[in-house]
């Protein structure tokens, strides 16, 4: 070790990798459904894309993690998306590529896609 | 990319309850299940919450589990990991809030009201891996310190920190320093790190090292720069495998880096450690009994002055600091003296780390602000007594150290403070007391401890401690007198006096502050021949209630020397003069009818 | 802790030990303080210190058998005489002594006939008290070599005992 920049390469790598283990009071959580219904209807690779989009992005103020059944099984896969002080948005019927629209428009330029939104499908 | 993390307890505690086993089977099972590479599992080092262990923590959700069982890996997997739903049953019950909520473990009682400065890595990052350690900012301050200061200034800095000595006097450690710091570049000088913690009932050291071994070597690495000294030197209980294991694990990794080596970040600061290994010398804690012990001889104190850090390690200047005073190191020097100086009292600064145990619901690792109360960390962060019992005392200092009774229960704890009720902060250890325990009894348990660690080279700790136990032992048996209690206390005086080391000089402490606040009991002993707590086992009978007892001769088939007699469905007795006392009628009895007299 | 007791068991050191131990002396001698690192090792490759490897030490690092002497003798790790095959350790830090870590040694002490630091006739089992182990929120804790059994009564004594004797 020869320098502090060398150091400092270092440590950026390896706190993303350790991103996950940060407090996440005051981030946004992105909440997938993996209960039997999310993971018979594909829950899995959304939840393994959006984990991937979210860290090839560098979305530090975003976690993503998992819960049981939303209640809404023929809807699935569902993801919702809290943000501290907003309402809380439920996309529905994702897929891993819908996912990484949701990260690239909603997550990193606050731009809801409403036609993927519970709202948008008739209940 | 790995979307989940399980960070698994790997420290003493949680491994004695196979928490190596769990991990090995989360492991099998999420390689099964094809699921290995996208949830880790990280080996890590002591959450503080022992009582409790084995410990899982799951991230990004913040779930922890306690007293996880091999067999309950298997619902762990299918139920959160895969389906997202946290087994209820398994997770830590202070943090389950309501029902559907859980909260986050630093949102629990036992945690918020807890700073973590020295084990701020404990239990988040991976012990065996350097680079979680860079992540959390590990090596910054020696880089910081190498490129940007004067060793002056880095002692500057840590005297205007006000850190003082963690491992028991509480000598302020910039001073120890300083002391140290003249005809640098000229003479050979070591810088040595204290790891034999010894006290019964402390682990704080052991957590660190087994949690952070990294913080250890890089404030090492500080001090050697500031003093001038290339060798460093860490003194460590065989006793800790697993802690030699993890830090001969770092120091490699270390040298890998080059943080550890020659010329460290072009500075021209050659700074490398090397690992001793205790073997079973409580004496050896003492500073100048470990410096002799490095050396290779028997680790007997020697007189001082002259003090270490004018001639110590084979004869040259050397500075020894314990394994949280280190700990604490590299944060101050990326904080600032002034941040750290804003914690705890006026003459006590930081935070301490304390080892909970005893009669106490969290035992396990604390660290809490100086001057927090003694109340505080019993009530709120220990979650008080099991059994609705009530406290009676709490001991601090391990065998240098005294008793702090319930008068003192909202005392705020700092090294003054506690000096000045007669105990000493000691090196953490902090063991609860209740009423089933007796005072006699307790400084009888440590005074045996110091006969038996004795080394044996001065006259009143070799001898006159073995006085002292041998009243003691009259006393608790019961044939003590009046005069017993004055020679006990005039020759604990003297001792305290006389002894060469810091060993003998305290010895005589858990006897003068049970004398101090529980002489009652001590005159119980003698005068009415009674042990108020019940311990004693020459000072009280075993009888059965006759108003509780139903004659169902359970105990009289459990008692080993047929003590006990009585017809069937009609109240027992028991023949004293039988009776050995061992406690087996009561743990046979159903009906709570047996009790101590 | 106790007086070592006289040695009665013959020392059986084999050639591959002693190079072992050789090797070991050759690698640290002249290093400050290397005379600890190498009883270590010592009995690591032995399991126990005898007069024989002493000897060894002594005369390889041409130092007085009395200096190794005093050291095996002032530090509770270094045995003079063999372990049994299980080797059983009860803490008696405060914790566990708190809790009744003395019953549970007593307890031990009473199965096996035999005191602190003794060896049952057979060699099967040793006992030894011991300071914390440091396991203290599962106290009382008894080790037997590497196992640990934690929140301990007297009543588990017996079957911990059975366990190992069924071993063979």
């Amino acid at each position: 070790m020869k320098t502090l920049e060398e150091l400092k390469a270092i440590r950026d790598k390896a706190k993303q990798e350790m991103e996950v283990r940060e407090g996440n009071s005051g981030k946004v959580r992105v909440v997938v459904g993996m209960a039997t219904c999310g993971i018979a209807s594909g829950a899995r690779p959304v939840l393994n894309s959006l984990a991937e989009e979210v860290h090839r992005l560098h979305l530090d103020h975003v976690v993503v993690t998992q819960t049981g059944c939303i209640g809404l099984c023929q809807y699935e896969p569902i993801v919702e998306i809290y943000e501290p002080g907003k309402e809380k948005v439920t996309y529905v019927k994702m897929t891993p590529e819908k996912a990484i629209e949701v990260v690239d428009k909603h997550l990193m330029h606050g731009v809801v896609l409403s036609k993927y939104t519970l709202s948008s499908t008739a209940l | 990319m790995y979307r989940c993390h399980v960070l698994v307890c790997g420290g003493t505690g949680c491994s004695s309850a196979k928490s190596m086993e769990i991990m090995e089977s989360l492991e099998k099972e999420l390689k099964e299940r094809g699921l290995d590479k996208e949830i880790a599992v990280v080996k890590t080092g002591c959450f503080g919450l022992c009582a409790m262990g084995p410990i899982l923590v799951v991230y990004p959700d913040q779930v922890t589990y306690c007293m996880v069982a091999p067999e309950d890996v298997q619902e762990i997997v299918e139920e959160h990991l895969v389906k997202g739903r946290p087994v209820k049953r398994l997770i830590y019950d202070e943090s389950m809030q309501g029902t559907e909520e859980t909260k986050r473990l630093e949102e629990t009682d036992f945690y918020k009201k807890q700073k973590r400065i020295a084990l701020r890595n404990c239990g988040i990052i991976n012990p065996e891996n350097i680079e979680e350690y860079i992540a959390r900012n590990g090596y910054e301050a020696l880089g910081l310190v190498l490129t940007e200061m004067t060793p002056d200034e880095v002692i500057q800095v840590i005297l205007d920190s006000g850190l003082r000595g963690r491992g028991g006097a509480g000598f302020p450690t910039g001073l120890k320093w300083k002391f140290a710091s003249g005809n640098r570049g000229k003479v050979q000088k070591y810088v040595c790190c204290n790891a034999d913690e010894g006290d019964p009932g402390a682990f704080m050291d052991r957590s660190v090292l087994e949690g952070d071994p990294h913080v250890v070597l890089e404030a090492m690495a500080i001090a050697g720069y500031a003093i001038g000294a290339s060798q460093g030197y860490i003194y460590v209980r065989a006793e800790y495998p697993i802690a030699v294991q993890r830090l001969q694990t770092a120091i490699e990794q270390a040298r890998k880096y080059g943080l550890l080596g020659r010329d460290i970040f072009a500075s021209g600061f050659d700074f490398d450690i090397e690992l001793r290994l205790g073997a079973g010398a409580f004496v050896c804690g003492e500073e100048t009994a470990l410096m002799t012990s490095i050396e290779g001889h028997r680790g007997e104190p020697r007189p001082r002055p002259p003090f270490p850090a004018v001639k110590g390690l084979f004869e040259s200047p050397t500075i020894l600091n314990n394994v949280e005073t280190y700990a604490n190191i590299p944060q101050i020097i990326l904080n600032g003296a002034k941040w750290f100086a804003s914690m705890g009292t006026e003459k006590s600064k930081g935070t301490k780390v304390f080892a909970l145990g005893g009669k106490i619901n969290n035992t396990g690792l604390v660290e809490i602000p100086m001057g927090t109360t003694l109340r505080t960390v019993v009530e709120e962060i220990g979650g008080g007594i099991p059994n609705g019992k009530k406290f009676k005392a709490a001991q601090t200092g391990g065998p240098s150290g005294g008793c702090i009774p319930a008068e003192h229960f909202d005392i705020p704890i700092d090294y003054d403070n506690l000096i000045s009720i007669g105990s000493m902060m000691g090196s953490g250890g902090l063991i609860v007391m209740d009423e089933d325990t007796c005072m006699v009894d307790i400084a009888k348990f440590f005074l045996q401890f110091t006969v038996d660690e004795s080394c044996g080279k001065c006259t009143p700790c070799r001898i006159g401690t073995k006085r002292m136990l041998e009243i003691l032992d009259k006393i608790t048996e019961g044939n003590g007198t009046m005069e017993d209690i004055d020679e006990l206390e005039e020759l604990a005086y003297y001792i305290k006096d006389n002894a060469l080391c810091g060993l003998g000089q305290t010895a005589p402490n858990p006897v003068l502050s049970t004398l101090r606040y529980f002489r009652d009991e001590y005159i119980a002993h003698v005068v009415d021949k009674k042990c108020p707590a019940k311990v004693c086992k020459n000072l009280f009978v075993y009888k059965i209630d006759p108003d509780k007892c139903k004659g169902c001769t359970l105990c009289a088939r459990g008692c080993p020397v047929q003590a006990i007699s009585g017809k069937t469905k009609s109240p027992h007795a028991i023949d004293t003069t039988k009776c050995i006392k061992c406690d087996a009628c009561v743990s046979c009895c159903r009906f709570g009818a047996i009790y101590k007299d | 802790m106790s007086l070592e007791t006289e040695n009665k068991v013959p020392f059986r050191g084999t050639k591959e030990q002693e190079e072992e131990l050789l090797r070991a002396i050759e690698e640290q001698k002249g290093k400050g303080g290397c005379l600890m690192p190498i009883m270590q090792k010592a009995q690591e490759i032995y399991g126990y210190l005898p007069e024989e490897v002493q000897k060894i030490i002594a005369d390889q690092l041409e130092i007085p058998m009395e200096e190794v002497y005093g050291v095996s003798t002032f530090y509770s790790q270094f045995h003079l005489a063999p372990k049994g095959k299980y080797q059983i350790s009860v803490c008696l830090g405060t914790a566990c002594y708190v809790k009744g870590g003395g019953d549970i040694y007593n307890k031990f002490m009473e199965l096996l006939g035999i005191v602190d630091g003794e060896c049952t006739p057979d060699g099967k089992f040793s006992l030894d008290a011991c300071r914390c182990v440091g396991a203290c929120g599962l106290a009382p804790v008894a080790l037997v070599n590497d196992e640990v059994y934690g929140r301990l009564t007297v009543d588990d004594v017996k079957g911990i005992l059975d366990k190992y004797r069924d071993e063979d």
